[in-house]
């Protein structure tokens, strides 16, 4: 039995640092550590409500909307405000241009890059791989970084800036929408089609998101020549779908409203799907920095005090748990809550693994993209997009959406005209969570034991492939 | 080439995804066009765990040149001063210590974005993890590094300050340290370069009309200035966001809200909720920059006695209402 320490980790967001027992030539167990604590929770207490649509986006740089649009519903939850059609419909555009641009830099620049390595050098896909997706060098980082910075063209439309727009305002948008500026809109999204079906798809959006199962996934990938394909051949030559496994029960928050109803389906899969009961939600602080009156507090009484001196503390991470259990969240999890037959297909096959997870964002990227031609073609640029719901009463309001990497809620208390209590659960706080009261390790905990490494090796490139496949992003996990 | 390492601390890596923002050309060309030898970066380089450990020592040990050492993220001292709030991973010490070794190395010390500059967003309410700037502790000189710093090169360090900074902000600051030409001459009293900190946010502000009659919103979405109710203080806040526009034809006051003067030491805390402006007796009490009180107020009185009711009604409204009237030569 051997231990390792693996950091920095790179090519996550933020901060991350991996430490390994190893037992003949496998991961035995794993612990996850955030190592960075700012206290944005602590930060907004006292804050005038509103304020918060300044600071929360601050959290993270990559997630920026995804923390606006949670705070905006926070509020609005609170205010009850009504947002018209084209405020709805905006918000989702803007969202779903940050989550698709944060899929396509995670698998084109934080995930693929790692199987340039030269620890691969003997392998008879390399020279290919190697060529396309080594780091900064390769032919793909050329071709994605300019095709992303263009696509973000419609926050420059549509929310001034990115990252850090104050423009999702609980009662809508901050401003209107000019019918020229529709058109552009349709014609970026038109542009970002292209890319996506020349370079990463090597074919029409359509049949991505119509692809129902494995066989039509891996007859698919035969006969392509795209990025896509390209990684469904090496995930079999690697076997990707045996690794990384994780529990198998996946939790989405439902997203992009439409009349207050979300167009993708919020629940809770494990076999089957049920309903989702908020109540049940949970932080647990036993392996913590953190100290709590109890153990374990629903996040609309959740509390913030770091306690460096917790003897079982190891991360700035709580554990969020529902109804006690460990779930995992992204992709993959909200497409096979919505009901999507490939993910449901890859799932009942394979589980939650390395795989499944790199695929079904992607695929996600195709389905998404298809939505906002239709959000966007659908904005009536002669009526209003914002609808002003007036001051901000004392009382609690709860927003939940969903972010690139997967479910992110905001539980927000407000008395006396300032923020009371601001709690936050963000997706790889769910992911990437230490271990329980009861000693169940997070997700990603789970999905490491068992990873093969190397003889030699002190940062695994299994281990890599695990971590990042979950695309995490560790400046919202402990915010 | 300029060795470049570029390490994050107490931020959001917001500063990192707008640069992946740089277009014309776009960020690799840039790079290239600064002639950056990208040693390391924690979003875009292959190296992860022991072979970034590696980097950094050697660096330490002065066994490769450090040409230019930017931080992204305030710098972490808490708690009580010990910096372990942020322990660089898989080292065992608090960044702070990495970030003062390298430091000395470093020919320039670039703080990209208000939080490296100042303390920023990450030193808000009661500042729990006790950031600070690198040369800056909000106005005050001092931060991690000291007010007397100076780096290899014998310059102060620079403040790419925004939050976040525009990608153009920081290519071009490294492009100046490449050809050598960006110098303490260059930069503003706040440390920040004066390319682009030499002008105000509402400079090529579109709604510098409605600013001019006093037409204002009253509420988001309205078309009208932001600054008599909305909080908006692009007049006195120095940045070039409405010259060069963010994200194709983008800006805060372009979107629809406020300037809150993210390129400010201390912008975090304004005093008053950031999207509502304050008054003394009907006055905002922030005036615009270099503009004297009492001229202020006289032309305010005057300019809203002659606000053309064109601009009355648009400033109102979500989209124009009432088009500009068109002059032709000969009257009809």
């Amino acid at each position: 039995m051997s231990r390792i320490v693996v950091g920095p980790f790179n090519r996550v967001e933020g901060d991350l640092e991996v430490k390994l027992d190893i037992d003949q030539g496998r991961v035995n167990q794993a612990w996850i550590n955030c190592t960075l604590y700012r206290g944005f929770e602590q930060m907004l207490v006292g804050k005038s409500p509103r304020d918060a649509l300044v600071y929360t986006p601050r959290i993270c740089g990559i997630c920026s909307v995804s923390q606006s649009v949670a705070a905006a519903r926070a509020l609005a939850d609170l205010q009850q405000a009504e947002v018209p059609e084209n405020g709805e419909l905006a918000a989702n555009l803007i969202l779903a241009n940050e989550n698709l641009a944060d899929h396509i830099s995670h698998f084109y620049l934080f995930f693929m890059p790692d199987f340039a390595r030269a620890v691969y050098a003997g392998e008879f896909w390399y020279a290919r791989v190697a060529k396309r997706f080594q780091a900064v060098k390769g032919s793909a980082a050329a071709q994605v970084i300019p095709a992303r910075a263009e696509f973000l063209h419609l926050m420059g439309i549509l929310a001034g800036k990115w990252p850090h727009s104050l423009a999702i305002q609980p009662g809508g948008l901050s401003k209107g929408i000019q019918p020229q500026e529709r058109l552009r809109l349709l014609a970026i999204l038109k542009g970002f089609r292209r890319f996506l079906e020349r370079v990463t798809f090597g074919d029409s959006l359509e049949a991505i998101a119509g692809l129902s199962s494995i066989t039509d996934l891996e007859r698919w990938a035969e006969s392509r020549d795209s990025d896509l394909a390209l990684f469904v051949r090496l995930a079999e030559a690697l076997n990707l779908a045996s690794l990384g496994r994780g529990g198998d029960r996946f939790m989405s928050f439902g997203n992009y409203p439409l009349d207050g109803q979300p167009t993708l389906a919020p629940g809770v899969w494990e076999g089957g799907l049920q309903a989702l009961d908020r109540s049940r939600i949970s932080e647990d602080v036993s392996h913590s920095w953190m100290a709590q009156n109890e153990v374990c507090l629903p996040p609309g009484r959740g509390e913030t005090r770091p306690d460096l001196d917790k003897p079982d503390g190891y991360s700035w991470c709580k554990a969020p748990r529902l109804d006690g259990t460990v779930v995992e969240v992204g992709a993959l999890a909200r497409q096979v809550v919505d009901g999507q037959p490939l993910a449901r297909a890859l799932v009942a096959e394979s589980g939650s693994n390395v795989r499944n997870r790199v695929v079904m964002r992607l695929v996600e990227v195709a389905r998404t993209l298809m939505r906002m031609e239709g959000w966007a073609a659908a904005l009536k640029p002669e009526q209003p997009c914002y609808r002003d719901p007036g001051q901000v009463p004392d009382g609690t309001g709860v927003g939940m959406i969903e972010a690139a990497r997967g479910s992110l809620g905001h539980w927000i208390r407000v008395e006396q005209g300032r923020i009371a209590n601001y709690q936050i659960i963000a997706p790889t706080t769910w992911n990437f969570s230490p271990r329980d009261q009861a000693g169940q390790p997070g997700a990603l905990e789970q999905a490491l034991a068992g990873t093969p490494v190397r003889e030699g090796e002190q940062d695994p490139v299994a281990v890599q492939h695990v971590v990042r496949s979950f695309d995490p992003c560790m400046v919202c996990t402990v915010h | 080439m300029i060795n470049l390492l570029w390490l994050q601390s107490s931020g959001c890596g917001g500063c990192t995804m707008s640069l992946l923002n740089a277009e014309s050309p776009d960020l690799l060309a840039s790079l290239e066009a600064a002639g950056v030898n990208l040693l390391w970066h924690p979003s875009l380089s292959e190296q992860s765990g022991s072979e970034v450990r590696a980097l950094l020592q050697e660096l330490v040990d002065g066994e490769q040149r450090l040409d230019v050492l930017c931080l992204e993220g305030a710098v972490v001292c808490g708690p009580n001063g010990s910096g372990r709030f942020h322990v660089l991973a898989g080292t065992g010490v608090p960044m702070m210590a990495w970030v003062e070794r390298l430091a000395a190395r470093a020919r320039y010390v670039v703080a990209v974005g208000s939080c490296a500059s100042y303390g920023g967003v990450s030193s808000a309410g009661t500042n729990p993890a006790e950031v600070r700037g690198l040369q800056y502790d909000g106005e005050q000189r001092g931060g991690l590094l000291g007010g007397d710093y100076r780096s290899g090169a014998g310059a102060e360090v620079i403040n790419v300050a925004g939050c976040p900074p525009h990608p153009n902000w920081i290519t071009e600051t490294l492009m100046g340290l490449s050809l050598e030409e960006l110098d303490n001459r260059q930069l503003d009293p706040l440390g920040r370069p004066r390319f682009y900190a030499d002008h105000l946010v509402h400079h090529g502000c579109p709604r510098n009309e409605f600013y001019e009659y006093k037409a204002s919103a009253r509420q988001a979405s309205d078309n009208g200035c932001l600054m008599e109710h909305m909080g908006c203080i692009g007049t006195q806040a120095h940045g070039d966001c409405n010259i060069r526009l963010w994200n194709g034809q983008g800006s805060c006051t372009r979107g629809g809200f406020a300037c809150i003067n993210c390129t400010a030491p201390e912008f975090e805390e304004p005093g008053h909720p950031f999207v509502e402006t304050p008054k003394l007796a009907g006055i905002p009490v922030g005036l615009p920059t270099d503009m004297p009180k009492a001229w202020f107020v006289a032309l305010s009185s005057l300019s809203k006695a002659a606000t053309p009711e064109r601009l009355k009604e648009n400033a109102v409204s979500d989209h124009i209402k009432v088009a500009p009237k068109i002059h032709t030569r000969k009257k009809r």
